[in-house]
């Protein structure tokens, strides 16, 4: 019960926007703002236990975001040009296509987050001051090396015509590429809380999220769980990418910078550590922006600082924040 | 110096010199015990005299500046903590160190070693020792009493086949009461593993002790067989204050 609190008034604030809208606004803007939340969850769920476990601070996700985003706008245009597969009325090809691109930037992503972890990361923890610089400066060096291999400007992302327009239901207009994004959001999700529960690697995880000292001297090697869970988030940060580029049908070299204050946002609501929390956080960042966004579009930004002011006046462990 | 104890047994573990420093802090300015094999060993001595960073030290979360720990005869410093608790050494910190957020059963699970099988067979052992920790083996941790709390450490430490424990303060926070089973429980225990226990309980510590090591001030001042020293009173008052 206690731990259903929360999701519960949550719940019920989410309905106050009703009052001022009417109901088929309110369903495309929850659409859209559940979506948003499931992109954002995707980027927060790696950093919440990165840093859990590690006490590691990695501005550098954004850039894993950048990168993904990036790797899978590449393979999409590749393959649309060479065999025209987002513009083919064909749902398998169309699918394929996001598969591709999904796969390309999680491959490249697992691997860039490796080095990272093991060049950058390494010999900095515990210190968090040097972990915030030399990962903003790591930030700076791979979305430079994304100018010089992309370019500066902003480019067209090519969006599978099957998930693009939108549905029409019961005479209310639902989006599709937000539906895809959330159906994906819930299986990431899913999939996240099945290993962490039910593997044994998960058990170690979660216990080193809690305790990581105590985890070393039960005889594991904190250190390579750490590194599987950062090539995890840097994977989950490419998907992101790769979704959030579909979405906004454009790819920018600093678009991973500004998914990254959402997340932060997001985790520190959700409690350090926490995937569900995650969740709920990125959820509430993602609907309430829309909200906002429709009925007073000067507070869009602000209205998240201000959740995340009183959500930690309330709970200042966050929503499911272990106290650590 | 009283005399060494007579090497009856050969020592499983030996610290010599000990040196290890906390930030700038000195803290271990010599520290040397051995731990008999089958025996259990009790460090003693006032608050801040170096107890918990000797421990700390030998299980490896703490790097000492100079000096040797050996364990079965092999220098174990320097190692990283998770290679040292694989070489047989179970490790009850102070403050019990149990995950909250998990389960009892997860708890039990997560200490349990993949080259050790018979770690699931040893938890019979265990139940039958600690009862309470059966009957609650799905409740979170968090939710355990104090004492249950030290008890699940303590059976995480045993849950695989060790040859040594280190317990630090068991008994601290816990009422007389509880104390007295967890010394129950210990007794039935040292006839299984060798123990190198800090306690500043000295009912406790005399109870269970069979040698002792007086630490002050970072160094060992003192060491004996525990008898001697429970009709010590000079030396008790003037480094225990009891």
């Amino acid at each position: 019960m206690r731990r259903a609190a929360p999701i519960l008034a949550t719940a019920a604030l989410f309905l106050l926007p009703l009052a001022f809208m009417d109901a088929r606004t309110y369903v495309t803007l929850t659409v859209a703002g559940l979506a948003m939340g499931m992109l954002i969850f995707l980027v927060a769920a790696g950093l919440t236990l990165i840093f859990g476990l590690m006490d590691v601070l990695n501005f550098a996700h954004g850039a894993l975001f950048s990168w993904g985003a990036y790797v899978g706008f590449s393979v999409a245009l590749l393959l649309n040009q060479r065999w025209g597969w987002a513009a083919a009325p064909s749902v398998p090809l169309n699918v394929l296509l996001l598969a591709a691109s999904i796969l390309a930037a999680m491959v490249v992503a697992v691997g860039l987050g490796i080095l990272l972890e093991r060049v950058i990361v390494r010999p900095v923890y515990g210190r968090h001051m040097f972990q915030i610089l030399i990962t903003l400066g790591a930030t700076i060096v791979i979305e430079e090396l994304i100018r010089m291999i992309w370019g500066p400007n902003d480019q067209v992302m090519p969006v599978p015509l099957t998930f693009q327009g939108s549905w029409d239901v019961a005479d209310v207009i639902v989006l599709r590429f937000p539906v895809v994004a959330i159906v994906l959001g819930v299986l990431v999700y899913l999939g996240i809380t099945l290993l962490l529960t039910r593997t044994r690697v998960g058990l170690i995880v979660r216990a080193g999220v809690e305790n990581g000292e105590m985890i070393q001297v039960l005889g594991h090697n904190i250190y390579r769980y750490f590194t599987r869970v950062f090539a995890a988030g840097s994977a989950l940060a490419a998907l992101g990418g790769v979704m959030w580029a579909m979405f906004s049908q454009s790819v920018r070299p600093a678009m991973g910078g500004e998914q990254l204050i959402f997340a932060f946002i997001v985790v520190i609501i959700g409690g350090l550590g926490s995937v569900t929390g995650s969740l709920l956080g990125a959820l509430i960042v993602g609907l309430s922006y829309n909200y906002v966004a429709f009925l007073v579009p000067k507070a869009a930004i602000g209205i998240n600082m201000a959740i995340m002011v009183l959500i930690l006046l309330l709970r200042p462990t966050g929503l499911f924040g272990a106290g650590k | 110096m009283p005399p060494e104890p007579p090497p009856a047994a050969p020592a499983l573990l030996e610290v010599e010199d000990l040196h290890t420093y906390i930030g700038q802090h000195h803290i271990l300015q010599g520290v040397s015990l051995r731990a008999r094999r089958d025996a259990v060993t009790v460090i003693l001595g006032r608050n801040g005299a170096g107890k918990t960073t000797t421990m700390r030290t030998i299980v490896g979360l703490l790097r000492p500046r100079a000096g040797a720990i050996r364990f079965e005869g092999r220098p174990i410093h320097g190692l990283p903590p998770y290679e040292i608790v694989r070489l047989g050494i179970g490790f009850v910190p102070e403050g019990q160190g149990i995950f909250a957020t998990l389960t009892v059963d997860e708890n039990l699970r997560v200490a349990m070693l993949d080259e050790n099988p018979e770690s699931r067979d040893r938890l019979p052992r265990i139940f039958a020792l600690f009862p309470a920790l059966e009957r609650f083996r799905q409740a979170r941790a968090g939710t355990l009493s104090g004492g249950q709390k030290q008890m699940l450490s303590i059976a995480r430490a045993f849950v695989n086949p060790n040859r040594l424990l280190l317990i630090d303060e068991p008994s601290k926070g816990l009422a007389p009461i509880i104390v007295e089973h967890l010394v129950a429980a210990l007794q039935e225990m040292k006839s299984q593993v060798t123990v190198l226990l800090v306690e500043q309980n000295f009912a406790m510590a005399s109870a269970l002790g069979d040698d002792f090591y007086l630490l002050d001030d970072g160094r060992t001042v003192h060491h004996g067989r525990m008898v001697d020293l429970v009709h010590d009173h000079a030396l008790k008052k003037r480094y225990l204050g009891v």
